[in-house]
């Protein structure tokens, strides 16, 4: 059955039953496979899109529901929203698949609250799972992308120490604490 | 420094070189890299198997690890980057085909990415790729410009000389090429390093991940591509009686279903249609020689055994013996205390899934291989040809922390059965839902302890008293190891505090489960660690010790520097105090030749565990990527304190309880702590840092809800019930 959907601002023409999820219209009829299959049933967030710029599970919204909506996928993000340009400079993906979700979790979120608190954020993002866990990232990068400030990123010199001194430890703790003070995170909760 | 993970290394190359052999390729006398490469037709350019360079400028650093999230291939492109004294900006990292001769794994024989070894073990390999390439575009410009090649500075990928002749790699390579590598390059003074442990080190693929563009097996989209799902049984070694397909067949889009020998596949021309078509499938199972113990009996099983109320026909092996058994199991006044550990599931974000294109009998492989060479025997041995011709295209995987690898190739061999099948080179993509991934098995062990520790006049253990029960991992391999399966017990046979200790008696028993296990991140130490860290900090309040001078006293004795030198960097950094309204929580632990030390402040939550400010010290050797170390320590402490707090897989009658996130809990936004990393200085060589990080944090936070109420631990997770 053909159906018109509104994705990332072109009108396109698919063949798919009106029940079908429209993740897998996305994935496999439009090629449009940023936007990721984790769950299926709407609790791990790595499906999310906008539907008129609110965050959709993907997974679970048949596109019978969608007629005349505006979708919009991470590829409708341009690739240099102020939030994907906070993730690369904090390294924030490990392995990456839950990222478009939660980026468009975070993009909708900075929509509706320009300056969202740790609980507006936790609030927010709380349907979106990272299992390599880099949430303390992901919350730094929120805010760095909320207020236009750069979240200090780590600055790390080598930390070899002389090896003539490797059994010394009181030597190796008293020489760590001057190199390894630069690669803190503790102030991005 | 490496033992364990060497010991553990030795059993895996044994067991790839017997599937070798069962994968058909029968060439004796050849070395094991030659067996399991057999039929390769990877070639290898003039700078090695892991350098090009490109007409653009770039380099392109070739990685044999896969990249699920654990930064090697920062890491890898940066160690090739130093010695060839590259422009970091101009470094591309792709990934390596299969070959186990070329890719192969230092630490491990075949071509496999794990034991946290990526780094590790491509340190020497690497190094020397990048100094001899460099070497060879020396020499290049000296002959080109007639001056001696000692005068030739290389900087940034460009190569000049006092004269003011100038070239970049790019101007040089077709004479470059022309150059005999040198055999043994000379290596930089790590002084002299200008890249490896700085923060200029980052990852290569954070705009591709953050943008939708990078690659996935999920995302694989070919020509006549038709997409698999299939039926599993329901209960672990049931098989299928008989099926009926009839509704199946009927559903738009499906356009085959068949058996395979894990069930009955289901083949579509979309996603959606394969899984219509497989709700609409029926099929009977042979449950004959099915497992139907739910985890509760194999639980009290387990737990019989390990506390000596279990079959006496039991083998028991051991893992640590020094004086006198008897006295271990006498003496009064002793701790005693039995830990429960359940099943876990890895729960990647990208469920399991495969590509593969069967066309008699060549095949193509495009997934997130973590094992090419197993991948490689298990498709060889299904379509009957010499594993080293399977090619594999690597793609990225979304997650993996054991999954992905498997003895059997599980779901690589599953998805090569439909894709013969289909046949005609067509391509086939196995797609798994959350639940099929979820119910699938390869669970870290259901593991229990039994621990009974006397002390001496000074308060510190006399004799030493240790039962594991567990299903072995390894002996699901084709080849079992020799000795004691060191997955069950690595973490506690290398304990600083055994060591301390005059009189050992350890003991593990590998019961029979038809329930299939597998390492979870950090493997052995997901449980070890707990027992090792917690027992320690319930024996300093029994000899009325604080548990920190209790560990400097037992690390003294033992010689343990380095867990010293991290627990008190880790301490210093933590500052004096607890922030207010929290408790803290201390534990180290080794695991694959590094050392961590956790500081973690805890406080109860709507009864919940919750725990905020996590202070990390790591001794991972020469830190050649800072950034990737406390990424990977913040998120191995998110995946262990997940697991901790609310991981766990049981079964009923045989049937697995859990199927998605609303059964299989995992930590969330708001559950996240906050960790600081620091590093711990080092000349040694770099060991792991994608596992060491996680098994730290469950027993640091059970310490600090034994200072916060007095009661230890005794089975996780902390928080029951989804």
């Amino acid at each position: 059955m053909a159906a018109s959907l509104d994705v990332n601002g072109k009108t396109m023409s698919v063949e798919a039953d009106p029940d079908t999820p429209l993740l897998w219209v996305l994935r496999d009829e439009l090629g449009l496979t940023g936007t990721k299959f984790g769950c299926g049933l709407a609790q791990c967030g790595a499906c999310t899109v906008h539907v008129n710029g609110d965050p959709v599970r993907s997974c679970v919204t048949p596109i019978a529901a969608l007629s005349g909506a505006k979708i919009t996928t991470i590829e409708g993000l341009g690739g240099a929203h102020p939030l994907q340009q906070a993730w690369v400079k904090l390294d924030v993906p490990q392995c990456g698949y839950c990222q478009s979700g939660q980026i468009m979790s975070a993009a909708a979120l900075l929509e509706a609250n320009k300056k969202p608190t740790d609980e507006d954020i936790d609030a927010a993002m709380g349907g979106n799972i990272c299992r390599c866990g880099a949430y303390q990232r992901i919350r730094a990068a929120i805010k760095q992308a909320a207020t236009g400030q750069a979240i200090p990123v780590v600055a790390a010199p080598a930390v070899v120490a002389d090896p003539a001194k490797e059994a010394d430890i009181d030597e190796a703790i008293s020489a760590a604490s001057g190199a390894t003070s630069r690669i803190q995170r503790g102030e991005v909760r | 420094m490496n033992a364990p993970v060497k010991s553990e290394g030795f059993s895996r190359r044994e067991v790839v070189v017997g599937a070798a052999v069962v994968g058909g390729a029968l060439v004796v006398g050849c070395s094991p890299a030659d067996l399991m490469s057999a039929g390769s037709k990877v070639e290898v350019g003039a700078f090695g198997p892991f350098i090009r360079f490109e007409p653009d400028g770039f380099v392109t650093v070739i990685s044999k690890h896969v990249e699920f999230g654990q930064g090697s291939h920062a890491g890898l492109a940066a160690i090739v980057a130093e010695e060839l004294d590259a422009d970091w900006a101009k470094v591309r990292v792709e990934q390596s085909p299969a070959n186990a001769k070329l890719y192969g794994n230092g630490a491990l024989g075949a071509q496999l990415t794990g034991g946290s070894s990526a780094i590790s073990n491509s340190w020497e390999q690497l190094r020397k790729a990048g100094a001899g390439a460099r070497a060879m575009f020396v020499e290049a410009a000296a002959n080109r410009w007639n001056v001696p090649a000692g005068e030739i500075v290389v900087k940034d990928g460009v190569l000049t000389h006092a004269s003011g002749k100038s070239a970049a790699f790019a101007d040089l390579s077709a004479d470059a090429a022309k150059v005999t590598p040198p055999e043994n390059p000379p290596l930089k003074d790590p002084k002299a390093f200008t890249l490896i442990g700085t923060d200029r080190v980052r990852r290569k693929d954070a705009q591709a991940k953050v943008d939708g563009t990078a690659r996935y097996t999920q995302d694989v989209h070919l020509p006549d591509m038709l997409t698999a799902m299939v039926a599993h049984p329901p209960r672990f070694g049931a098989k299928v009686e008989s099926f009926d397909a009839d509704a199946a067949r009927k559903v738009a889009g499906v356009v085959d279903v068949f058996e395979i020998p894990t069930g009955v596949a289901v083949v579509a021309k979309s996603t959606w249609a394969a899984r219509l078509g497989r709700e609409a499938l029926v099929v009977r199972w042979d449950e004959a020689k099915a497992e139907k113990r739910g985890s509760k009996e194999i639980t009290a099983a387990f737990r019989d055994l390990a506390t000596g109320k279990g079959p006496a026909e039991q083998k028991w092996e051991s893992f640590g013996a020094k004086g006198d058994a008897a006295q271990a199991a006498g003496g009064a006044d002793a701790f005693e205390a039995v830990y429960e550990f359940p099943y876990l599931a890895h729960a990647t974000m990208e469920p399991m899934n495969c590509v593969a294109i069967v066309d008699g009998n060549s095949v193509k492989l495009v997934h997130g291989s973590q094992g090419q060479t197993l991948d490689q025997l298990a498709a060889a041995k299904i379509v009957g040809t010499l594993p080293g011709s399977v090619e594999i295209e690597t793609l990225f995987a979304g997650g993996s922390f054991g999954r992905r690898a498997t003895f059997n190739s599980d779901y690589v061999a599953e998805c090569v059965h439909v894709a013969k099948k289909v046949g005609g080179g067509k391509p086939v993509k196995l797609v798994w839902t959350r639940e099929d991934d979820m119910k699938a098995g390869y669970y870290r062990p259901l593991v229990v302890h039994a621990v009974r520790v006397t002390l001496d006049k000074d308060g510190l253990p006399a004799t030493w008293r240790h039962r594991i029960v567990s299903q072995s991992i390894m002996k699901d391999s084709p080849m079992p190891s020799k000795g004691v399966d060191q997955t069950a017990v690595e973490g506690a046979s290398d304990s600083p505090y055994l060591k301390a200790t005059p009189v050992v008696d350890a003991q593990v028993a590998f019961p029979e489960v038809g329930v299939p296990v597998l390492w979870w991140r950090s493997v052995g130490a997901t449980h070890t660690a707990f027992v090792m860290e917690h027992t320690i900090d319930q024996l300093a309040r029994k000899a009325g010790k604080d548990p920190v001078e209790y560990r400097r006293a037992l690390y003294a004795k033992a010689g343990a520097d380095r867990h010293l030198a991290a627990l008190n960097l880790a301490l210093e950094k933590a500052g004096p105090k607890a922030s207010a309204g929290w408790t803290r929580g201390v534990a180290v632990h080794e695991s694959f030749g590094s050392v961590v030390a956790q500081v973690a402040e805890v406080k109860l939550v709507d009864g919940e565990p919750r725990v905020g400010r996590v202070v990390t010290a790591i001794d991972c050797g020469v830190a050649v990527s800072p950034d990737q170390i406390a990424a990977q320590m913040e998120g191995g402490t998110c995946y262990g304190l997940s697991a901790a707090l609310f991981g766990q897989v049981t079964l009923t009658e045989g049937v697995v309880d859990q199927s998605n996130f609303d059964t299989y809990r995992v930590l969330r936004f708001a559950e996240a702590p906050s960790v600081e990393t620091h590093i711990v200085p080092s000349a040694a060589p770099p060991s792991g840092v994608g596992e060491p990080g996680t098994p730290v944090i469950g027993p640091a936070t059970a310490n600090a809800l034994l200072a916060l109420s007095g009661q230890p631990t005794v089975s996780l997770p902390f928080v029951r019930g989804a």
